[in-house]
């Protein structure tokens, strides 16, 4: 018998659980993992590689897709890292769009972890509920850039487009008639403002549904609590941003330690937890979802009695308007100057990070004075968590460390780059 | 910044500010340099944040300088200047490296971050690791020498992590080019998924332009 103890085993890539294409070798002692090594790679496509051939304003479609679930906050990232090697003022209108979308973004990302973490842990209706939501929200997505996912809307110096005066409408088909369609279109008469702010209302009852379902369910409880458990020091050891960190008691969150765009003049809380396992960082992530709520709120109203500008007037930098265009030598020089090749950036170097949904979503930049970035590194924060699984599995059964994936909230977009 | 250079001085060889206080250290005393700044009751950088490597071999190399523009037309974008417009890698050439490897750190309690650079030798890949000081170390090291190659001294499982299990070559190189060296094709003769050289030159859509501020 004992002969037989240890034995490895495959887990992934093609298992649903594995969110996305994560290939674990288990180590297994009966049910408990003595050792856990992740293979990744397998969505590798050289993203950094390929901004170093792309100028500037190209690179900015490949930021969504690396972390495909809370894409403008990478594009944030992007756009912030270029304008600080520019040393590019953003109007203030465009960094509380901006700051809008990252925490619909971030309401976006965490509705997908709690859908797919739910039904990863057996829970089905969590998932459609969570869908539910999102519809409206990438609704958002669409009406301010024309796609429900990868917007590409933000820009260096402020964002694409202004926020659109009228919300898009359902229209009569096939499957619903006039009245149904006037019930689904019944907060989409006004603005697209309007429409965020009726969301706004409504979602911490939605919030409350979901913790209903959840916080207390003894099912719950007993998959995550005491589940890869992480002390504080630990935690910074191994480079844990964002909720993975705050859920072990660290209180670090960027948009309050080095705020960037307005988070400075906004009202919000960051959550943290006590334990440092699965269910403190559950709680930490349903606080969250509640405060960017809040920090929505807040944007909305002031963008409401605003009328300023949503992108810089630096023409070498930021694409004239379409209208100007046509009867502006100096505006259709700029355009082409700019969609053909580009901006040069000053040489130098710069970090600049974000609070991303998931953690600390950082862009490295050098620039050698070229309208391409020289080289681009893309700091990941799911990548140290996802090196951090051996750690928290071990010793743990089987069906935990989908637990585990599953509270890391693992995205490959954006670890294989 | 004064706190940093009191008690790192004799271990740092430059000192330079862009964004964050950056410094330049050599092989040598990078360790010690890391441990320093981790330890160090006044600076406490607890966190390595991000971990990479870049070639330098193309820096300021431009591949759009107009010399004639009339009776010929535009000779611009047409000759390759940097390496990465060179056609495929000729294995025999002797390699000279222009690779840096770049720490990013932070410190919670300070809320302060900095930037470490170490310059490798231009005939050498090899670097001490710093897993020992930091454990966010181990995957990012690995990264560095999968896509750049090089090589960790003390890193305990240095395997590749991003590219395919058989993969040849360090791509994010400058010297490698952007299409790959390899295509995979199904041949039905041999009835299997095969490897050959690319069938297509690389090329530059939008040429890379440097201009220099007066």
């Amino acid at each position: 018998m004992s002969d037989y103890k240890n034995f490895t085993m495959n887990f992934g890539p093609q298992h649903p659980a594995a969110h996305g294409v994560l290939r674990l070798i288990l180590e297994m002692d009966g049910e408990v993992i003595r050792s856990a090594d992740p293979h990744i790679g397998l969505l590798h496509r050289a993203t950094e590689k390929l901004a170093e051939s792309k100028p500037y304003n190209q690179n900015i479609g490949y930021m969504d897709r690396l972390d495909y679930v809370s894409m403008m906050c990478n594009e944030h990232a992007y756009v912030l890292a270029i304008e600080n090697l520019l040393k590019l003022d953003v109007p203030e209108r465009a960094q509380y769009i901006r700051v809008m979308f990252d925490e619909i973004t971030r309401i976006l990302n965490h509705l997908l972890w709690l859908g797919a973490h739910a039904l990863d842990i057996g829970a089905m209706s969590v998932f459609l509920y969570a869908f539910r939501e999102r519809e409206d929200l990438m609704d958002c997505y669409e009406a301010v850039s024309g796609t429900r996912m990868h917007a590409t809307y933000y820009r260096p110096g402020g964002v694409a487009k202004d926020l659109p005066k009228i919300m898009p409408k359902f229209m009569i088909n096939k499957n619903h008639n006039l009245e149904q369609i006037e019930k689904l279109n019944y907060n989409r008469e006004g603005t697209l403002l309007d429409f965020i702010d009726s969301f706004v209302d409504r979602f911490p009852a939605n919030v409350d549904e979901y913790e209903n379902l959840l916080t207390e369910n003894r099912i719950w409880k007993q998959r995550t609590v005491g589940i890869g458990v992480v002390s504080p020091e630990r935690a910074v050891d191994l480079g844990f941003t964002g909720p993975m960190l705050r859920g072990s008691g660290v209180s670090w969150d960027l948009r309050k330690k080095e705020p960037y765009e307005v988070y400075k003049k906004l009202n919000f809380d960051i959550p943290v937890g006590t334990e440092g396992d699965s269910y403190d960082r559950y709680l930490v992530r349903m606080h969250e979802m509640r405060e960017s709520a809040n920090i929505i709120k807040q944007c909305c109203d002031w963008l409401k009695n605003d009328n300023g500008k949503y992108i810089s007037s630096n023409s070498k930098i930021a694409a004239p308007d379409r209208d100007d265009m046509k009867d502006n030598m100096e505006s259709l020089i700029h355009h082409f100057k700019l969609f053909s090749e580009g901006y040069c950036v000053p040489e130098g170097e710069t970090y600049r990070a974000v609070e991303a949904p998931k953690g600390e979503f950082g862009i490295y930049m050098i620039s050698d004075g070229a309208n391409k970035p020289y080289r681009l590194k893309i700091r990941a924060p799911g990548f140290p968590h996802l090196a951090a699984l051996n750690e928290m599995s071990k010793g743990h059964m089987l069906s935990d460390v989908v637990t585990i994936i599953g509270t890391q909230d693992i995205v490959f977009g954006e670890i294989d780059r | 910044m004064n706190k940093i250079k009191k008690l790192v001085d004799e271990l740092v060889v430059d000192y330079s500010n862009y964004d964050m206080v950056t410094l330049t250290v050599e092989k040598s005393k990078l360790k010690k340099l890391l441990k320093t700044l981790k330890e160090s009751q006044d600076l406490k950088f607890t966190q390595l944040i991000d971990l990479c490597a870049v070639d330098f071999i193309d820096y300021g190399k431009s591949e759009w300088e107009t010399k004639e523009a009339t009776s010929s037309g535009y000779n611009r974008g047409i000759y390759p200047q940097s390496h990465s417009r060179i056609d495929f890698i000729n294995e025999d050439e002797v390699e000279e490296y222009k690779l840096t490897v770049v720490y990013h750190l932070l410190s919670m309690d300070f809320n302060m971050r900095i930037r470490v650079k170490c310059n490798l030798d231009k005939d050498s890949l090899i670097i001490p690791s710093v897993t020992e000081i930091f454990a966010s170390a181990d995957w990012y090291e690995r990264e560095a020498y999968d896509l750049f190659g090089v090589l960790f001294e003390g890193h305990k499982d240095l395997r590749r992590i991003l590219t395919d299990y058989g993969f040849i070559g360090h791509p994010f190189r400058k010297k490698f080019p952007l299409t790959g060296n390899t295509q995979v094709t199904y041949d039905p003769e041999q009835k299997k998924v095969i490897n050959q050289p690319v069938d297509i030159t690389p090329r530059t859509l939008v040429p890379k332009v440097i201009r220099k501020r007066k």
